[in-house]
């Protein structure tokens, strides 16, 4: 090989395994996912085009209505406490105190734990006889049903997953109020601004931009909640299946020998759309309010 | 730093702190507790006991009775390691390529990688499955590690990082008559070290902490990663709250001792990683 030939193909050599594990494992299997959601195809056999169909199926589909329901639920309840919490914590661990570094370390712990390890952890905790109904005893309220009641069981999977993003946000949120200068609070402290009055107009200005990507990262991921509600409602997603989200929907009807896929992948193209839309919605939201 | 905080302010900093901490570690503790309790001991007794009256280790031979934890803790070890492996070189592969050489299609490479970060794994798994088994790929390890084994995310992030390296320090090598290759591994991969070390934290975390593809793919119990076997010891014991949390203890150790010890990658990432994604 002459140098010169040789010179043209090394970045192509460098991309190779890269560009291979994506085409293969993100492009083709989204292209494939869009072909399939218009046939009728199940796990063992390829299927025929039906055109809209499934989309229609989907719209008489109960269970459909229902995890779209609980997964969007997910999203509007979630994201305002992923928004304000963290950054809230974030002003708490800011401040150089001795044994700040360890509070830091402590907080993000729950990150670094798998979701199923958590939310069994969780589900020990909310049991009928668990830790929290012993305290809640102790002031006299019988027990709660956390893990049997429809509704119940859904806040408390939302909590959970609010829980273990506290840390991880926080980061961020510290890494965004390094840059606000300290003048401004001071400034304000000495016209007598009161702690909630500075948060309200200079903190949350100053931070505001990564308070969005914040409210755009938290609301793709709480769409998708799968494995916190797969493990404390259990794989039926809850009492009648009312808990199920939309992701649960997808593994339970594309999964197994009798596997729906066509279906399935109608399901997941409208996971992609909606997920594009928020990210969409949440950029467009700091954009305008920039102007 | 203006003036110091006044008294009241600092002991009520620490009170939220200590208020927090309980929140974010105590559901640990207590399940490293319950673990660690006897089975004459009442779990259920109020005020709760934090420290076991007869410590014992027996759940941890338990669990292992019930479900093999530890050849399940090896196949989440060969998972999470291969895609260490593979994100560090692939990654660094391309994103070398995309940050330092200049060649026709460097574009539409970027915006492959861009793409794919676009699209969620949530929506694509069912064709996976599909791909797997044309592949005949399905119920093995060599599966679970494939779809994530070289990031979208890490290949920007890698990209980002060999392009912030001054250029001086490559044309000298240029000039030395260094090829591509050479360049690649003499000078610019120990610069971004620190990246790198980012991109296999998280890279192993991702991988040992899955739960919904290895649930898809693994149909036979022997094949099961820790997080799954976890899921199915809790469908079948839940009678047992010791059991389960001797396995929960199992799995999160690991990577509450590898964070303990490299803590601050674990914080690196977090903010380079949100920058792009």
């Amino acid at each position: 090989m002459s140098a010169r030939t040789h010179r043209a193909a090394s970045p192509w050599l460098f991309l190779l395994p890269g560009l291979v594990i994506i085409a293969a494992f993100s492009l083709y299997p989204f292209i494939s996912t869009v072909g399939t959601a218009f046939t009728d195809a199940r796990t063992l056999t390829p299927g025929h085009w039906v055109g809209l169909r499934n989309f229609q199926d989907m719209l008489d589909d109960e269970q459909f209505w229902t995890g779209l329901r609980n997964s969007t639920l997910y999203v509007l309840l979630v994201v305002p406490c992923t928004v304000l919490l963290p950054l809230l914590l974030a002003l708490l661990v800011q401040k150089q105190v001795p044994g700040i570094a360890f509070f830091r370390s402590s907080f993000y712990t729950p990150v670094v734990a798998s979701v199923v390890v958590v939310a069994l952890i969780w589900v020990w905790m909310l049991d009928d006889r668990g830790l929290v109904n012993g305290i809640l005893g102790y002031f006299g309220t019988g027990p709660v049903e956390f893990l049997s009641d429809q509704w119940l069981l859904l806040f408390s999977a939302m909590a959970l997953t609010v829980w273990k993003g506290l840390g991880y946000y926080m980061i961020i949120y510290l890494a965004a109020l390094a840059n606000v200068p300290k003048e401004l609070h001071e400034a304000a402290a000495v016209d007598g601004a009161g702690a909630v009055r500075r948060f309200i107009s200079i903190t949350v200005p100053a931070v505001r931009s990564t308070m969005v990507l914040v409210g755009a990262l938290s609301s793709v991921a709480a769409f998708k909640v799968f494995t916190e509600v797969y493990l404390m409602a259990g794989p039926t997603g809850g009492p009648a299946g009312e808990d199920t989200t939309i992701v649960m929907l997808v593994q339970r009807v594309g999964t197994g020998l009798s596997g729906r896929t066509g279906y399935a992948s109608a399901l997941s193209v409208v996971i992609f759309v909606v997920t594009l839309v928020l990210m969409l919605l949440v950029l467009r939201a700091d954009r305008k309010d920039g102007e | 730093m203006g003036g110091r905080m006044p008294r009241w302010q600092l002991v009520l900093r620490y009170v939220l702190l200590l208020a927090v901490l309980a929140v974010t570690i105590g559901p640990f503790l207590w399940q490293l507790s319950t673990s660690l309790k006897g089975p004459t001991e009442d779990m259920y007794s109020y005020p709760p006991k934090l420290l076991p009256e007869h410590p014992t280790l027996d759940n941890y031979s338990g669990v292992a009775d019930i479900i093999p934890v530890w050849e399940y803790a090896l196949n989440s070890l060969k998972v999470a390691a291969a895609s260490v492996v593979t994100n560090c070189v692939g990654s660094a592969l391309a994103g070398y390529a995309l940050a330092r050489l200049r060649f026709r299609g460097r574009k539409l490479a970027t915006t492959a990688f861009v793409m794919a970060l676009l699209v969620p794994f949530e929506s694509i798994f069912i064709a996976q499955f599909t791909t797997m088994r044309d592949l005949q790929l399905n119920n093995t390890l060599i599966a679970v590690v494939l779809p994530g084994c070289i990031g979208a995310m890490n290949v920007l992030l890698m990209r980002n990082a060999f392009s912030h390296l001054p250029y001086e320090i490559e044309e000298a090598a240029v000039i030395d008559g260094a090829n591509v290759w050479q360049r690649f591994v003499r000078i610019a991969l120990p610069s971004v070290k620190g990246t790198l070390a980012v991109v296999a934290i998280f890279s192993f975390m991702g991988a040992w902490d899955d739960f919904l593809w290895p649930l898809i793919v693994l149909s036979d119990p022997d094949k099961y990663t820790l997080t799954v076997g976890l899921n199915f010891l809790h469908g079948t014991f839940a009678n047992n709250p010791r059991l389960v949390a001797a396995g929960t203890i199992i799995a999160v150790a690991p990577l509450i001792v590898m964070f303990a010890c490299l803590q601050r990658y674990f914080f690196r990432g977090v903010g380079e990683g949100a920058v792009k994604g």
